[in-house]
């Protein structure tokens, strides 16, 4: 069993194909909820989230032990990620197959990443 | 025979045995090691082995399960005596569960097993794989080409390929690319990505007649899925049209020229090939699942099957077109098709049918060229010249900017008013479809 991260993208902080009226937000509403219930059933959902656009973060590195705090996303880019779901899959396949059902729940492109290694440090060390 | 060429004859049969079993090799060490680059480390080491003791004592019988066998030992003892190998073989000693690949039931029998191959090749054409990295993955795993023979395949240096090919294994190990033959409801969609990586290896070998040796590599893998999939008619279609491709290659050019379909001297053409590929388009027939490959090479066989360019049954050429637009609707295939309705319907039409598709295809040197060709049939000169100078300026070849020269040139003799009776037309058994 391997974990994956799906994540969407916003571009200049919109989401490109996302609901435009109340009554497109209502059936995608009910699309991601089917979709969650169906993770959910299977074992496959570990976490998700959808974040606020990247105006709201900040980036904080250690200056010899001082935090530096810097106002905006760590990366300049007009893309940035905008939510995301943790998945458990058997494999590459499985985890295309759900990334497959998100993209058209969402009606958005799904990046598939591969977790190197997940939970705590001290718990995978000298594996991965 | 001398010593020197005896040893010679027997150090080329080794080299054509390696090169023969490597991808069974490396593909049964896949799946008992559960990784790419152990598997190709541990093959590389038996060939070492092998290259002495076969050269002293022959080839033996079974050379894939010599190797697999020898591989195998090898890579287990040097995993055993690595730090990590010797902590993990005392956990075993207490632990009846045991990793798998490294029970020693599993040593029995892992003589190389045709479904193994099958496994590889669907993980080396993932379509989560970019297509480069596909083809690359195929040739140095498959058709266990060397790094350095890849890389000349492609034009790249050995280094780049070899970073290409570690990239796609790290790959393929980081995201878990399955190593099995897919599910029956994901299996056409795969099957096309692999047939794909085996047609355009196949392709390169055509366009570059330095790199030949791709294409008789892409029909033994061509053959060799037809071996493990015997119900899948579209890889036999595959290796047909290859067949009847590869045997006008004799014909296709003269002295580095490109000859026209029309003027290629036919008894240079392979009769076994072509038969060959006759009867696996007939079987295909009897079967009636038809798809873009079986299509091709039905194409093909109507052109092999004609005794001149005159006596081709055009119709019938027309109608496999028609038959491939429903299934895969791409304006190389219209242009295919218009270039077919030159010879049933005429020039005119033909130029009607290429209006159609000149927005999608106006970067195309093919396209311009047809044109080229259909409006000096209809005696429009200047039009056809104009035709042609875009197509040279767009075509990638030193053969094919050559022989829109030497259409441009003969326009020229053409003269002004009278329409050409010679009309020149595409090859198309050997460009369609790219």
């Amino acid at each position: 069993m391997s974990q994956y991260l799906l994540s969407t993208y916003t571009v200049e902080d919109e989401v490109p194909g996302a609901p435009a009226t109340p009554e497109e937000m209502q059936t995608f509403m009910e699309r991601v909820i089917a979709l969650e219930a169906e993770m959910d059933a299977s074992d496959t959902f570990v976490f998700g989230g959808a974040l606020h656009g990247p105006d709201a973060a900040t980036v904080v590195s250690s200056s010899d032990g001082d935090p530096v705090m810097t106002d905006g996303p760590f990366v300049e880019s007009k893309e940035h990620i905008g939510g995301f779901y943790v998945i458990n899959a058997e494999d590459l396949d499985a985890a295309l197959a759900w990334a497959g059902k998100t993209a058209e729940a969402t009606n958005h492109p799904i990046e598939v990443r591969p977790f190197r290694a997940t939970g705590r440090v001290e718990d995978w060390r000298g594996e991965a | 025979m001398t010593p020197a060429v005896a040893a010679h004859r027997e150090a080329t049969d080794v080299e054509r045995v390696f090169r023969e079993v490597y991808g069974q090799a490396v593909a049964t060490l896949v799946r008992v090691f559960g990784d790419i680059t152990l598997a190709e480390d541990a093959v590389q080491d038996a060939f070492v082995v092998a290259s002495e003791r076969w050269r002293s004592d022959g080839i033996p019988p079974n050379p894939a399960g010599w190797i697999v066998t020898t591989a195998r030992n090898r890579a287990i003892d040097d995993f055993r005596r690595s730090a990590r190998g010797r902590e993990l073989h005392e956990q075993l000693d207490t632990d009846p569960s045991t990793p798998q690949g490294l029970g020693a039931e599993d040593w029995e029998e892992d003589g190389p097993v045709s479904d193994d191959q099958l496994r590889l090749i669907f993980t080396c054409c993932h379509p989560a794989l970019r297509t480069e990295h596909q083809v690359a993955l195929t040739l140095r795993l498959l058709g266990g080409l060397s790094v350095d023979e890849v890389a000349r395949s492609f034009l790249v240096t050995e280094p780049a390929m070899a970073k290409r090919l570690v990239r796609a294994k790290y790959k393929i190990k980081a995201a878990n690319i399955p190593y099995r033959v897919p599910a029956d409801a994901d299996l056409p969609e795969r099957l096309r990505s692999v047939l794909s990586v085996l047609y355009l290896i196949y392709n390169t070998g055509l366009d570059d007649p330095e790199r030949a040796a791709l294409r008789s590599e892409a029909i033994r893998l061509a053959r060799a899925l037809v071996e493990l999939m015997p119900d899948e008619p579209e890889a036999a279609g595959l290796l047909a049209l290859m067949l009847l491709s590869e045997a006008r290659v004799p014909a296709r050019t003269s002295e580095g020229a490109l000859v026209l379909l029309r003027d290629q001297d036919r008894t240079n053409w392979d009769r076994t090939m072509i038969e060959e590929g006759h009867a696996i388009v007939r079987a295909c027939l009897r079967r009636n699942r038809p798809g873009p490959f079986q299509l091709q090479a039905a194409i093909q066989a109507v052109h092999c099957d004609a005794d001149s360019f005159e006596a081709t049954d055009w119709p019938q050429i027309v109608a496999l077109y028609d038959q491939l637009f429903s299934v895969m609707p791409t304006p190389v295939v219209a242009l295919n098709r218009a270039i077919a309705i030159g010879e049933t319907e005429g020039p005119g039409a033909a130029l009607t049918a290429l209006d159609a598709i000149a927005p999608d295809l106006d970067h195309y040197h093919l396209m311009h060229a047809a044109s080229g060709t259909m409006l000096r049939r209809l005696g429009q000169r200047d039009a056809a010249k104009a035709a042609y100078e875009r197509a040279a300026h767009l075509a990638a070849t030193e053969a094919d900017r050559g022989f829109l020269a030497q259409q441009i040139e003969e326009l020229a003799e053409d003269g002004p008013s009278r329409s050409t009776g010679r009309t020149d037309r595409l090859d198309h058994q050997t460009k369609q479809l790219r």
